[in-house]
């Protein structure tokens, strides 16, 4: 069946079969090769991308079930001239990776969280990031630059409390 | 791991879903979030020859009023329920667990009618419909039947529906200030609770203590004719018959029920 769908803001047009994973379509029809394929079975998070601004497994979504919708990966979250997002400049500095494998899921995932909460307690942080695994078990890190991502996003846009902001101000 | 081939119908409306269903029979299953027919879909457990995709009808999601009750769209997904301010007042068990769905990715993308319809004994939301003495709204192409908790679940991943009915809404008692409790004991973060105590308003519902969720019978009874909550918490797994895997045999499952089922009504979450 053909599917119309934005990924990282471009519109694309493809033949699919309805079987087709999410995370499939991204690394094989499309070549975006951030987003892993980790555990396959919803555990892991390696996959995470953005569907409609919201942190999704994409082994376990169907490319058919992001028709019409907007997927984002690690790829769209880097500005056109090469400029890291907020969070992912986080990572950068805080260290928050090791051997790497999780880090786009992480990423993502991180991204959602900050959308939905935007001033997240250390609790807050790791609880949101129960669907990812690091399995260099690099935690601590991987949340110090969560926290550091959310204080440098409420001083660039203030938020009062712990009203949702449009995740398109996280991903800028 | 890629599921099996079949083919794709998008419904327009509730009518339409029911007529594909009728169309197609028992090879056709019915798809809303997907995180739990899929993942039985890629390791071929289920290989449906249709999928019927039910996510994009509108009126089968979201929260309502309705009298002394909230109604809630099947196709609504966790992360609603658990953030609905609604819920929270009316009918905080509910929201609380659907929080304790997953994580938040799944909670993304499940919806509550998903979760019931799949009948897991081990999962957070069939539990507290039944705690809670909810129903469900089924429709099929003789009309509609509401169902209550108690009559839903029939055994392992099983519930009276049929392979051509839409469960199409959940509906909850209004009850605000009414005491509850909550209690998931899991190893590890992301899992299904070895054992699951809901309390609300003296009903006791358990899970992972048997192939349906199940009603703490004994203890609602002790409750009812005054017995402490200790003595009543020391009959929890009368009645039950839980399994063994390997986290934990039965003996084991038994003692948790009667420890967290005393935490539970005493009124704490965790």
């Amino acid at each position: 069946m053909e599917i119309k769908l934005t990924v990282n803001g471009v519109t694309r047009s493809d033949e699919v079969e309805p079987r087709l994973l999410l995370i499939h379509y991204l690394r094989e029809t499309l070549d975006l090769r951030a987003a892993n394929i980790g555990c396959d079975t919803t555990s892991c998070g390696a996959c995470t991308v953005l569907l409609d601004g919201e942190s999704v497994k994409s082994c376990t979504v169907l490319a058919v079930q992001a028709n019409g919708r907007s997927v984002t990966t690690a790829e769209g979250l880097v500005a056109a001239d090469g400029t890291m997002s907020v969070v992912q400049q986080a990572f950068r500095e805080n260290h928050g990776l090791q051997c790497g494998f999780c880090t786009p899921g992480m990423v993502m995932a991180s991204t959602s969280l900050l959308a939905e909460t935007p001033h997240p307690s250390e609790q807050q942080v790791r609880e949101g990031l129960e669907g990812n695994f690091c399995r260099c078990t690099g935690y601590h890190n991987i949340v110090r630059s969560v926290l550091a991502a959310a204080e440098k996003l409420s001083g660039a846009a203030p938020s009062d409390g712990s009203d949702p902001v449009d995740a398109a101000e996280v991903i800028a | 791991m890629i599921p099996a081939s079949f083919d794709y119908e998008v419904a327009d409306s509730p009518e339409h879903a029911i007529s594909l269903l009728a169309e197609h029979g028992e090879d056709a299953k019915l798809l809303a979030g997907g995180h739990s027919l899929l993942p039985m879909m890629k390791v071929r457990l289920a290989q449906p020859a249709v999928l019927v995709d039910i996510a994009r009808v509108t009126e089968l999601s979201g929260i309502r009023l309705e009298g002394d009750e909230v109604v809630i769209g099947a196709t609504t997904r966790h992360a609603d329920v658990a953030g609905s301010s609604l819920l929270q007042a009316e009918a905080p068990i509910l929201a609380y667990a659907a929080a304790q769905v997953g994580d938040p990715q799944i909670r993304h993308r499940g919806t509550i009618g998903g979760s019931l319809a799949h009948a897991d004994p081990a999962a957070d939301l069939p539990m507290t419909l039944l705690a809670l003495g909810g129903s469900v709204e089924i429709s099929g192409p003789s009309g509609v039947r509401v169902v209550g908790a108690d009559d839903f679940f029939v055994g392992p991943f099983e519930s009276v529906l049929q392979p051509d009915e839409l469960l199409t809404a959940v509906r909850v008692p209004r009850g605000g200030s009414v005491r509850w409790g909550y209690q998931k004991f899991v190893r590890r973060a992301n899992d299904w609770a070895i054992v699951g105590v809901a309390v609300y308003d003296g009903r006791v519902a358990l899970a992972s203590m048997g192939g349906t969720p199940l009603r703490a019978s004994a203890t609602e009874r002790a409750l009812q004719s005054g017995a402490s909550i200790e003595e009543a918490a020391a009959l929890a797994a009368e009645g039950t018959s839980p399994g063994y895997d390997f986290h934990a045999d039965a003996d084991y499952r038994g003692h948790l029920a009667r420890v967290l089922t005393r935490r539970a009504l005493e009124g704490k979450t965790g």
